[in-house]
């Protein structure tokens, strides 16, 4: 049931402070952009709102915890740095730029490929209802919700590459790739694939909540930059600092992934509660692979295992959580799980790149495992608009590869390019002696632990 | 007997065992330690106050030998620790006067094998 209010009532955005005094004016100033849903229902508001707080919680602590326990002890900190300091700097590059960018009205033929400079510092948005939907055309969220929402996912996407480069990259180096890989990479491909305006959008691809976007473009910046920066230098690879650092990320990442995929529906609705019974689900069933995995090769049962099936799980589930049903998710948690256990435990040691917390293995393997899952075994069932192979749609499977395909090749160019100019101009990899020593006390001056007090 | 006792850069541990390994020198106890000799530790910052920068982490390793084991020991923990900079540590060779295995109660120079 919709509650139907004026949307020029500023108290149902919050953050955004409008006096009643001064709502015809503002009124005035937004009727371009609001003429058609001049209402706002306050349940999937506050949903989209809750979820975009899960989302956030994702990057700081969940990922921070869960790539800072893998890491040696004297590069925990860079770690958790990183992942601070990104949510604060795109934060700022998305109300500035970067929401334009991706999800703005674009000019001419440029239309279908990036967003122009309309909306940026939010201009011409005021409380107006949202005008872009993924998925429901009745969700009735205020525009800003939608905004802070998509704010976190431009947020934890640069954050995920963190894993490839993690006890051996600048910091000065990371932020300048950081930035310039949000509005180069991740602007573009999220209008692509999300913008009502976006080339692959209107081709019809399949992403539910970014498995293309965000994994897949994730996972292939972070096999490019693992390829370039080069191998950590110790002799042997040490063991995790801190495991239970990594499992209570992982949780808070299951926890926060909620967030990510129901709050995709954009409304507090059925499409919603589907789409976090089958996260779960995934999540679940690539848990507990991954462990029997451990369990049969190495004879035990490891909770880095358990907790890196997990994530992998969620990761496989994004794109697909709003188009498969229970059995969907299921086989989707199963074969990721032994996809990039392969890819970890098999193939990375062999191809001879140091990928450190294996960004691309779980998010670049298990993206690309749920973007091609999303065409096969997307289900009418869920949503009958949307069908995958299985249930006869074959078309839908080849949109899928060629958007996987088009993310991954574009992400690997650009990242490439991006990687290498900062390199030869500040540098991405600290010196010999400062890796040696550790990023905490060489980058940061800081130290986590402590011998004497 | 000697007791040899190395103080090394933590992140040069691994390839000093490497270097031990191959001269058969393969029991030994590390433990992690603070310490400096003439070049500065790296100070930090909290909060804007500097704090610290006298001491470094290190690691200590105590290997006990046979006389025999004393220069192959001795060159194998020069060779691995060394990087050239400040700071690579030091080795100090001290006579052992006895030394009993626990579990069997042998002494002396079996004791230590």
């Amino acid at each position: 049931m919709f509650y139907h209010i004026r949307h020029t009532c500023g108290a149902v955005v919050p953050g955004l402070v409008l006096i009643p005094l001064f709502s015809a004016a503002s009124y005035a100033g937004d009727s371009s952009a609001a003429t058609a849903a001049p209402y706002i229902d306050f349940g999937n508001t506050s949903w989209v709102l809750t979820c975009a707080a899960l989302v956030m919680f994702m990057t700081v602590p969940a990922l921070a915890l869960f790539y800072g326990g893998l890491v040696k002890r004297k590069n925990v900190l860079s770690v958790l740095m990183q992942c601070f300091i990104i949510l604060s700097v795109l934060s700022l590059q998305w109300v500035t730029f970067g929401y334009s960018l991706a999800f703005g009205p674009g000019k001419g033929p440029m239309a279908g490929v990036i967003g122009g400079f309309d909306w940026a510092f939010l201009r011409n948005i005021g409380a107006s209802v949202s005008p872009y939907y993924i998925s429901q055309s009745t969700a009735r969220i205020p525009h800003l919700a939608f905004v802070i929402f998509q704010a976190m996912f431009a947020v934890i996407t640069p954050a995920l590459i963190i894993g490839a480069f993690a006890e051996r990259i600048k910091f000065s180096g990371f932020l300048l790739f950081t930035v310039a890989w949000a509005f180069l990479v991740y602007d573009p491909i999220a209008h692509w694939v999300w913008s009502s305006d976006g080339w692959l959008f209107k081709l019809g691809v399949l992403d539910f909540a970014g498995g293309t976007v965000v994994h897949i473009n994730a996972g292939i910046a972070a096999l490019v930059t693992a390829f370039i920066i080069g191998k950590r230098k110790p002799v042997k690879a040490s063991p995790p600092h801190n495991l239970p650092f990594t499992m209570i990320g992982a949780s808070m990442l299951w926890f926060g992934w909620f967030g990510f995929n129901a709050g995709s529906a954009l409304a507090a609705d059925a499409l919603a509660a589907s789409a976090f019974v089958v996260t779960n689900t995934a999540a679940a069933m690539a848990g507990i692979t991954w462990a029997a995995l451990d369990w049969i090769f190495s004879k035990r049962p490891t909770l880095l295992g358990a907790a890196t099936g997990a994530v992998a799980g969620l990761v496989a589930i994004t794109p697909a959580a709003g188009f498969v049903d229970i059995t969907g998710a299921i086989i989707i948690g199963l074969i990721v799980s032994i996809v990039c256990y392969i890819f970890v435990v098999v193939i990375k040691p062999r191809a001879g790149y140091d990928d450190s917390l294996d960004a691309f293995g779980v998010h670049g393997i298990g993206g690309i495992w749920g973007a091609i899952a999303t065409g096969l075994l997307a289900t009418p069932a869920v949503q009958s608009a949307y069908s995958g192979f299985f249930a006869g749609s074959h078309k839908q499977l080849w949109i899928q590869l060629l958007a996987t395909g088009v993310t991954a090749a574009y992400s690997l160019v650009v990242t490439f390019c991006i990687f290498k100019l900062v390199d030869a101009t500040i540098g991405m990899r600290v010196t010999e002696k400062e890796e040696a020593m550790g990023l905490d006390i060489t980058q940061h001056k800081e130290r986590a632990i402590t011998i004497i007090e | 007997m000697k007791l040899i006792i190395a103080i090394i850069q933590p992140h040069r541990l691994e390839e000093v065992k490497e270097a031990l390994y191959k001269e058969e020198v393969n029991l030994m106890t590390i433990s992690e330690v603070l310490g400096h000799g003439r070049q500065k530790g790296v100070s930090e910052v909290y909060r804007g106050t500097e704090e610290g920068g006298d001491l470094l982490r290190k690691i200590r390793l105590e290997i006990a030998v046979n006389d025999t084991f004393v220069a192959p020991t001795i060159n194998a923990i020069l060779k691995g620790g060394r990087t050239g900079d400040v700071g690579d540590g030091k080795i100090f060779v001290v006579d052992l006067e006895q030394c009993y295995r626990i579990r069997t109660g042998e002494q002396g120079g079996e004791a230590i094998g």
